[in-house]
């Protein structure tokens, strides 16, 4: 039984004693990995990411998927940007505001018009990427450093970045929902089996709306993070994000096709993408061997896949011990 | 009306792209009754519980519930107005808790935020009442089908029902948790809430419901109290035969050649596997023709799947050609000379959207293949051999299998298991769904490929299919082959019997 119990917890862990052997290893083996600069500028860095794969957390659950939240969080850069001469809230919001306006798309053709997710996300993907150049004029926009815009992305609260307290607020409230609400319970209800929940009588199709329009409100958010940042809206920027925040939300143990899910593993695995990319830098950094940018793609591709298959090997052992009992 | 009726349906009539599904059918249920609701494969009590809650807006026709007129346009609805349906199927959530299966949708609330230890508690306490002591926090994958079950009842009397359907609750029970279960419908039913009961397993019926409704070609034809019933008018019923009817010729099968059977090809012991089949025994020579009977979840399908090697034997053996014969997967059978045409030809049978001749090469592809390249050549012949042979009405071997009618998608299949040439053929209802005109057709064929050596054994509904096409008659009965009847002793009156009453004599049972 105890070694059941064991099995299964480190089958729904994994990620987290992953990400704990990996801060282990880039700890012992690099001078500043722990210093206050690496850890503030890791966190300031991936809470954009982590936005994001909270929202596709929630869209994988109920067993979609939202590839445009990286467009979307392009689009949000260049809008927050436009908007931020007006204040930093209204900037804030007006990129916000963009992203719902994406999630919003998306969750009508999702559950009015039923397409599926994939496409029709990949529609919106390429929409909002279009839009974003159009607005920018296919450059980036400076922000308004006058009005203190870029406080949001730049400054600490705490001594500690702002954007990483927006992320952690935004998972706690995610955790909440998830856990602690009917609409939370719902989502993975509806990943788990649409049918059976569409005939318990749960809104099926608000639930799935819900999601859409969050997720893409928490890639617009992302994007004003990105552009109080960097000080510039970035229409160019987020390619690449849906698929960071799908191997994120997948190396956190939830199922692509929905109905198990977890918003910690899902933070986790953020974590430990992020910090995998911060371990390679160093590794560069001690000059023993350079990897290019490119091997760098390779040892990461490779190290999610290891993850991965680890847990699977994890739970279907645990489980098949499970049911011996 | 009568007040003592919790539920009247009237005059219901729904139509699928203009098909009557049903017809001017009427449904009622008093309080705290438990009533049976019968029929066989599309007789209409899907329909017309899906019309009941909502599922499917009915065309014409009155509802009453509870003394009000009765109006839903969804499931949910309907459980919100106390009605709830356990469906066949279990439909609840695996990866999610117990707790979760039962209180979704009513969640209890504290500060606006879920009260998990009063929703595990209440999960727990409607357990009990079932006697199942379990902790509520796993995931519902992690139980049997029979706890599956009771959560979905647990969840239906969370709902504080007045009426609970149970849509053939028993197909994945074992003995005593039927007993289990039916203790639970007769509490409930102490409790004034009524209960829809749906099964094929008559004796189930009279163990625990108090009335029957029959239901047949979407009307409802028959209702009655369970104590002034017999087993062989419910039988008749659903069928839609009165005993004493004289046996006409209804089918294209005509009298057959004795000496054309040969020896005995397929023999089978004691086959079981899980509940549905417990005890199957049968043989079939080559050129013979040996038919299923038996009313819906008998165990007939699932014993030719057992047969084809798509599902494992728990218990029994098979002999083939004289030789043990123990098929692990379906290319085991087909190797040995079997074919199988399924019940449901279009989930597992044609594929739409491919030609005539890729659907009949497709079982004889890897025979076909040299090297993995396909003889272009070799194909069309024996695609256009069939074609002519079965009198397949296509524009050609490339027209998309999609277009044809139900009896050519039929021809078809047969066509693709004939060109491997088999020796022992299956065919799980092979005119359902078929204009009469092509039925005929399809019989004819069947008989003539008997007659060229070819065993088949024939599951069909329509007695009249296997009284007057089957040289020999296996009648099953909740998962056992009660009775064997050779072709003169295959009579309507015989078959129905033995579906009713197994292989007891019927007067001994009916005094029950």
């Amino acid at each position: 039984m105890t070694r059941t119990r064991f099995l299964s917890l480190l089958g729904s862990y994994g990620v987290v004693v992953a990400l704990l052997l990996l801060i282990l290893f880039g700890w012992l083996r690099y001078d500043y990995f722990l210093g206050f600069f690496n850890i503030t500028s890791v966190l300031r860095y991936n809470s954009m990411f982590a936005l994001v794969a909270l929202g596709m957390c929630f869209v994988i659950m109920t067993g979609g998927i939202d590839l445009s939240v990286g467009s979307t969080a392009a689009l949000g850069s260049v809008v927050a940007a436009l908007f931020s001469p007006q204040g930093t809230w209204i900037g804030l919001g007006a990129g916000v505001g963009a992203g719902l306006c994406v999630g919003l798309v998306n969750a009508m053709l999702v559950t009015r018009l039923r397409i599926m997710p994939f496409i029709a996300t990949l529609a919106t993907m390429l929409a909002a990427s279009g839009t974003a150049l159009l607005l920018a004029d296919n450059q980036s926009v400076s922000v308004s450093y006058d009005s203190g815009f870029t406080t949001i992305g730049q400054e600490n609260f705490l001594g500690f970045p702002i954007p990483a307290w927006i992320a952690l607020a935004a998972y706690i409230a995610g955790w909440v929902v998830l856990n602690f609400t009917s609409t939370g319970r719902g989502v993975l209800a509806v990943g788990g089996n649409e049918d059976a929940t569409r005939m318990m009588g749960l809104p099926v199709g608000r639930i799935k709306f819900l999601v859409y329009l969050a997720s893409g409100g928490l890639a617009g958010l992302a994007g004003v993070i990105l552009a109080s940042q960097f000080g510039a809206g970035q229409p160019i920027e987020g390619v690449g994000w849906e698929l960071f925040a799908i191997a994120a939300v997948v190396v956190g143990g939830t199922l692509l096709t929905g109905g198990v899910g977890s918003v910690g593993a899902t933070l986790a695995g953020v974590l430990l993408l992020g910090i995998l990319f911060n371990v390679l830098n160093f590794e560069n950094g001690k000059g023993w061997i350079s990897l290019s940018a490119y091997w760098q793609s390779v040892i990461r591709g490779l190290f999610l896949l290891i993850v991965v298959i680890l847990q699977a090997k994890l739970s279907s052992r645990g489980n098949a011990a499970a049911r011996d009992h | 009306m009568d007040t003592d009726n919790l539920l009247s349906m009237t005059g219901i009539d729904k139509r699928f792209a203009g098909i009557p599904a049903l017809s001017a059918a009427a449904f009622t249920v008093a309080r705290g009754e438990v009533h049976a609701l019968i029929g066989q494969n599309g007789a209409g009590k899907s329909t017309l519980i899906k019309v009941l809650t909502g599922y499917h807006k009915r065309d014409t026709g009155d509802v009453t519930f509870d003394g009000k007129p009765f109006e839903v346009s969804s499931p949910q609805q309907a459980q919100a107005n106390g009605i709830s349906t356990i469906y066949q199927e279990i439909n609840l959530v695996p990866y999610r808790s117990l707790t979760e299966n039962i209180c979704l949708g009513r969640e209890k609330r504290r500060f606006g935020l879920l009260d998990w230890a009063s929703m595990h508690r209440e999960a727990e306490g409607l357990l009990q009442r079932f006697n199942i002591r379990v902790d509520v926090r796993r995931p519902l994958m992690e139980f049997n089908t029979a706890t599956q079950q009771m959560v979905a009842i647990a969840r239906a009397i969370g709902f504080s029902a007045k009426l609970v359907i149970m849509d053939e609750p028993t197909s994945s029970l074992d003995e005593r948790e039927v007993g289990v279960l039916f203790n639970v419908i007769r509490q409930l039913k102490q409790e004034g809430v009524s209960v829809v009961f749906v099964s094929h397993k008559l004796d189930e019926l009279y163990a625990v419901c108090d009335r029957v409704t029959i239901m047949r070609d979407g009307k409802t034809v028959k209702t009655a109290r369970m104590d002034k019933i017999e087993k062989i008018d419910l039988v008749s019923s659903m069928l839609g035969r009165s005993i004493e009817k004289a046996e006409g010729h209804a089918t294209a099968f005509t009298a057959r050649d004795e000496k054309n059977i040969g020896k005995i090809l397929l023999s089978a012991d004691n086959l079981a596997v899980g509940q549905i089949v417990q005890d199957v025994s049968f043989n079939i020579r080559s050129g013979e023709i040996a038919g299923f009977a038996g009313l819906l979840g008998a165990g007939r399908t699932e014993t030719a799947r057992l047969v084809f090697g798509i599902d494992r034997l728990k218990a029994g053996a098979m002999t083939y050609g004289g030789k043990t014969f123990e098929p692990r997967r379906p290319s085991d059978a087909i190797a040995a000379g079997l074919g199988f045409c399924t019940e449901d030809r279009k989930s597992e049978g044609i594929v739409p959207d491919m030609s005539v001749a890729e659907n009949m090469m497709l079982a004889l592809m890897p025979k076909l293949a040299k090297s993995g390249v396909i003889d272009e050549k070799a194909q069309r012949e024996i695609v256009e051999h069939f074609i002519r042979k079965l009198g397949i009405k296509c524009s050609g071997p490339d027209q998309k299998v999609r277009e044809l009618s139900g009896g050519n998608q039929q021809k078809v299949l047969l066509g693709r298991w004939l060109a491997m040439n088999p020796r022992l053929l299956i065919l799980d209802e092979p005119t359902r769904g078929i204009d009469v005109g092509a039925k005929g057709e399809i019989q004819s064929l069947i008989k003539s490929l008997a007659d060229q050596g070819l065993a088949v054994l024939m599951i069909s509904s329509e007695l009249e299919e296997v009284i007057e096409g089957a040289d020999r008659v296996f009648v099953l009965r909740d998962g056992i082959s009660v009775a064997e009847f050779d072709r003169a002793a295959a009579t309507e009156d015989a078959l129905m019997g033995a579906m009713a009453h197994g292989n007891a004599p019927v007067v001994e049972e009916a005094q029950i």
